[in-house]
């Protein structure tokens, strides 16, 4: 590869980083919306999480006295690592120097620091609720992280590779195959984006009910600045698991080339998905009851099983046929 | 006599422990010589012992050497290749951090009824052993060696020998170090009764017919399985380790749990010279099985030093996993993939007695800070002692596997390689290595569920106990030896580039064929099988996780109110928390206790509504006693009862017997 190609190439990458938490909050937003509508209700604006994220900012920061310098330092590693993850998932085009930094494997480890980073804070102050979410968390992130790593692991043997932009390519190069492990890899992932984002059923994000959260609990001594770091990171992470799923499932549109054409193609193509996803997602989440905690492993145990499936289906009947 | 100076080193290394444990012997009178002589000693012993192995592994000597000393007719072989290069240099990392921090904590147990020169003394011998073992060449020497490291360490197990509950898990290790020792021998028995000989150089030659070599195979697991505690033979591993002076636990977790991974691969991998795919499979399980086990009781456990000897199976499984796939790989004729599993089995060996080693010496500093070994009294620590908090973080990251840290790494390169199952024909394995890296999944989630915990509960939150409200900075000898340790975690997860280039010449010496795509793209880049199957840059990471953090900091920090005020918790507006309202370690476990409550034998005692004094209970306890080692000891002793009915106490009935044994022997020879 030449110089201004690789250049290119690594502003591009840049750009899509710089992409994922500007259209983060607009698919919160975005869910929202759909959810309100279909309550019946007219629901606030699409882009409300920007201004909530604003109002933020210019809050005063508080912070417990009880609280250690890991409660300041963990709302910057959980943003860090959680838009790092994001940066290395093809967005608008797909052959990116960031996928070469970080793979899948990789990825799925900075998701786990960040969810350490948060799951420790919300030990920090020493409340009982912090105490509550932080071990919720790691039990449900225990059995959704190998999940999700089966599924990525059907993905990255089919296409002999665990790098993203690889796996996309594979999958558009070979055109449009209905593979029963792909089918499996899907259900599994979509479990475990639903789980890890904190959605219904697992968790429900529009509640502080005491005894039904999980992620809010562990921000409940959160204020100002850190706070607007860890909502940002938690929508960077919803988007994140959207953009796996459509681009990874259903590539086609993302962009092959640097070109400006290619690379609007793909913006259009992405939002499209995701505008989909996030509808869906909001039916989803109205249908739907949220589950007893403890019906949450079930739920979990059926994605890994899922996942394993796949892998296993696509080790037998794929690879030797 | 010319003695390459690498091989020097190597024999000062020992001379120098072999000194260390003499000089500590007027400690009983001087309490300063184990503090000023004995164990500076030791450190330097460690340096020298890993500046002798980074020589090896740098320059791939393959030397031998032989001292007259041992039997007549069978003097001692030495030897220092790669794969003994790489031990040693592993084994002296820990034992210089070790010495450096064992100084400021023995000072704890100058007033205690303990003897100090027992401590010194055996310590040296202790890594004495550790370092002959690997050095030897000659199963004679080596079984001598085992048997010294086994001794002495089960002296240290028994140092704090006042609590009865610290002499039956010193009598449970020596009783099992034996059992192990025994089969280790007669492993080395069948392979010696094929080759004529004692000496590797001998022993590498046999040729053995399948059926002998899975024997070998068979008890060499065994002997080296219970040493390295893989489920089930890893009951005595939790009574033992935990109990032992911190810095010796930090040595025994750490250093001779890889002495047992060493003698596996030395057998297995280089003196039988035969691989099957039944035993890659056999390893496979057994690796999976310790680690899920082993992360699972870690994550029940509520005493600290426990808790990580627990992990320690937890991680010997992972490094069985790694070895068992380099055996299966090599079975089908794919030796450049076994060697990427058997350089992943080397990086985590590292790695484990690095983060492992760290986190006992943590755990050290604070019971000499503390005396307190049980997390449900801890909280809040990381405030009191900021730099074991800080160290005992990466630690904890680390052992986690979470990118940057070297716990990552190689665990990274066991996925790589489980990932290459593809190229395998056979059906069957080629969807069983998928199941054992779901089990690998599991458990890495599992571990960082377990250090969320152990950090959580012990340095967050408020202190649950007066005496760790009172806790101090510890001295600067113990923060030494942390952070020299800490470094290297980082150092190992910031570059596996070079960390590979140095293991490569232990793959090369063992399967013919190293890792030679692994810097194809240069330094920056980890392609351990080609830059399209995967590629990984720790460095770029941690750069761009830099700017990215820069970028985050100034967007948060431009809002109009820049300095932070401190309140009173929040905690929904309820009543004030007090320390006794924080999620304790037990708490914390309950949801995974109850998701995998299958695993576990639980007794739960719940306090009723009509209790005046409500207490709540919970004991844990191993499923492996149930089902092998009590009905094991049973049978033990249901057979001595049966013996002892020829105990009549007539002396003419015991003449009668000898005359009988006598008479049959004469026949069997005649």
């Amino acid at each position: 590869m030449d110089e201004p190609v690789m250049l290119s190439a690594w502003g591009m990458a840049l750009l899509q980083a710089l992409l994922y938490p500007a259209l983060a909050p607009l698919l919160i937003g975005w869910v929202r919306k759909v959810k309100a509508r279909l309550h019946n209700r007219r629901g606030a604006s699409v882009f409300q999480p920007y201004r909530d994220l604003r109002k933020l900012l210019a809050k005063e920061t508080r912070v417990a006295h009880t609280a250690s310098p890991l409660f300041r330092l963990a709302p910057y590693v959980v943003f860090v690592a959680t838009w790092l993850a994001a940066a290395t998932v093809p967005l608008v085009a797909r052959d990116l120097p960031t996928a070469q930094i970080a793979d899948i494997i990789v990825l799925v480890g900075m998701l786990g620091l960040a969810r350490f980073f948060l799951a420790l804070a919300g030990m920090d102050v020493g409340t009982a609720f912090g105490g509550m979410g932080s071990s919720r968390e790691m039990m449900i992130s225990s059995l959704a992280e190998p999940a999700m790593l089966v599924a990525v692991f059907t993905l990255a043997m089919s296409a002999h590779s665990t790098s993203l932009s690889s796996v996309i390519g594979y999958h558009l190069a070979e055109g449009f195959v209905l593979r029963p492990s792909y089918l499996f890899a899907f259900g599994a992932l979509v479990l475990v984006a639903l789980a890890e984002s904190g959605r219904i059923p697992v968790d429900n994000p529009s509640t502080h009910l005491e005894l039904t959260m999980i992620h809010e609990g562990m921000l409940l001594e959160y204020t100002g600045r850190h706070l607007a770091l860890m909502e940002l990171a938690a929508h960077l992470k919803l988007l994140l698991y959207g953009v796996l799923i459509a681009n990874v499932f259903v590539p086609w549109g993302i962009g092959q080339a640097f070109a400006p054409a290619a690379l609007a193609l793909g913006l259009g193509a992405i939002l499209l998905k995701l505008a989909v996803l996030g509808a869906a997602l909001a039916v989803g989440e109205t249908v739907v009851a949220k589950m007893r905690l403890f019906r949450a492993p079930a739920f979990l145990n059926l994605a890994l099983l899922l996942a394993l499936l796949g892998l296993l289906s696509h080790v037998i009947l794929e690879v030797g046929a | 006599m010319n003695i390459h100076p690498a091989f020097l080193l190597a024999l000062l290394a020992l001379t120098l422990a072999l000194a260390s444990s003499l000089v500590a012997l007027p400690a009983a009178r001087w309490p300063r010589a184990l503090r000023w002589a004995s164990l500076p000693l030791l450190a330097l012993s460690g340096v020298a012992a890993s500046g002798a192995g980074l020589w090896a592994l740098i320059e791939g000597l393959d030397l031998g050497l032989t001292l007259p000393l041992g039997l007549p007719w069978l003097p001692w072989h030495l030897q220092l290749d790669a794969l003994a290069g790489f031990f040693l240099a592993l084994i002296g990392i820990l034992v210089t951090a070790a010495g450096i921090y064992g100084p400021a904590y023995v000072r704890g147990l100058e007033n205690g009824r303990e003897s100090l020169a027992a401590l010194g003394g055996f310590s040296g011998l202790f890594v004495t052993g550790m370092l002959l073992v690997v050095l030897a060449a000659d199963a004679f020497l080596f079984m001598v060696a085992w048997e010294l490291m086994s001794l002495a360490s089960y002296f240290l197990v028994a140092f704090h020998h006042d609590n009865p509950a610290n002499r039956r898990a010193a009598f449970l290790y020596l009783l099992m170090a034996h059992v192990g020792g025994l089969a280790i021998l007669l492993g080395f028995g069948v392979l010696a009764a094929f080759a004529g000989g004692f000496e590797f150089e001998l022993l590498r030659g046999a040729e053995l017919s399948t059926l002998w070599a899975s024997l070998c195979f068979a008890l060499v697991l065994l002997g080296f399985g219970m040493k390295a505690g893989l489920v089930p033979l890893h009951a005595w591993l939790p009574e033992a380790h935990p109990v032992a002076p911190s810095h010796i636990s930090a040595l025994m977790s750490g250093a001779m749990l890889k002495v047992a991974v060493y003698g596996f691969v030395r057998v297995v991998f280089d003196l039988i010279g035969q691989f099957h795919w039944q035993w890659g499979v056999v390893v496979l399980v057994a690796g999976s099985l310790s680690a899920l086990t082993g992360v699972l009781f870690a994550m029940m456990q509520s005493d600290l030093k426990r808790l990580l000897a627990y992990s320690s199976v937890e991680n010997l499984g992972i490094i069985f996993i790694a070895l068992g796939l380099a055996l299966l790989f090599m079975s089908t004729g794919h030796p450049t993939l076994a060697a990427l599993a058997f350089v992943a089995a080397l990086y985590h060996a590292i790695n484990h007695a690095l983060f492992k080693g760290l986190l006992f010496l943590g755990a050290g500093a604070v019971l000499h800070s503390t005396h307190e070994r049980d997390l449900e009294q801890m909280g809040g620590l990381l405030r009191r002692m900021p730099w074991t908090g800080l160290f005992f973080l990466v630690g904890c990251v680390a052992i986690s596997a979470l990118p940057p840290l070297n716990g990552f790494v190689s665990e990274w390169l066991t996925f790589q390689a489980a990932l290459q199952a593809w190229q395998l024909d056979s059906g069957v394995l080629r969807s069983l290595i998928p199941i054992v890296s779901a089990v690998l999944a599991l458990t890495g989630a599992l571990v960082a569920a377990t250090f969320v915990k152990v950090y959580g509960v012990a340095f967050l939150g408020q202190a649950r106990s007066r005496h760790v409200r009172r806790a101090r900075v510890v001295p600067m000898g113990m923060r030494l030896g942390q952070g020299l340790l800490a470094v290297f975690c980082v150092l190992l997860g910031v570059l596996p580039t070079q960390v590979i280039a140095l293991l490569d010449p232990v793959a090369e010496a063992v399967f013919g064929t190293g890792l030679p795509q692994a810097a194809a793209g240069g330094w920056l880049w980890l392609t351990p099988v080609s830059a399209e199957t995967a590629s990984y840059s720790a460095p770029l990471s941690i750069l761009l996780l830099a700017l990215i953090a820069g970028v985050a900091i100034l967007w948060a920090r431009r809002g109009r109110v820049r300095r932070v005020r401190r309140c009173d918790p929040w905690d929904c507006g309820l009543t004030p928390p007090t320390p006794r309202m924080q999620y304790s370690a037990a708490s914390f476990a309950q949801p995974i206790r109850r998701v995998f409550a299958l695993a576990f034998v639980l007794d739960e005692r719940k306090p009723t509504a009509t209790d005046t004094r409500p207490r709540y209970r919970l004991r844990i306890a191993d499923r492996a006693w149930s089902l092998l080692y009590m009905p094991l000891a049973q049978a033990v002793e249901s057979a001595a009862r049966r013996v002892v009915l020829l105990q009549s106490g007539n002396v003419r009935v015991y003449l009668g017997w000898t005359l009988a044994t006598l008479l049959v022997l004469l026949w069997i020879i005649s």
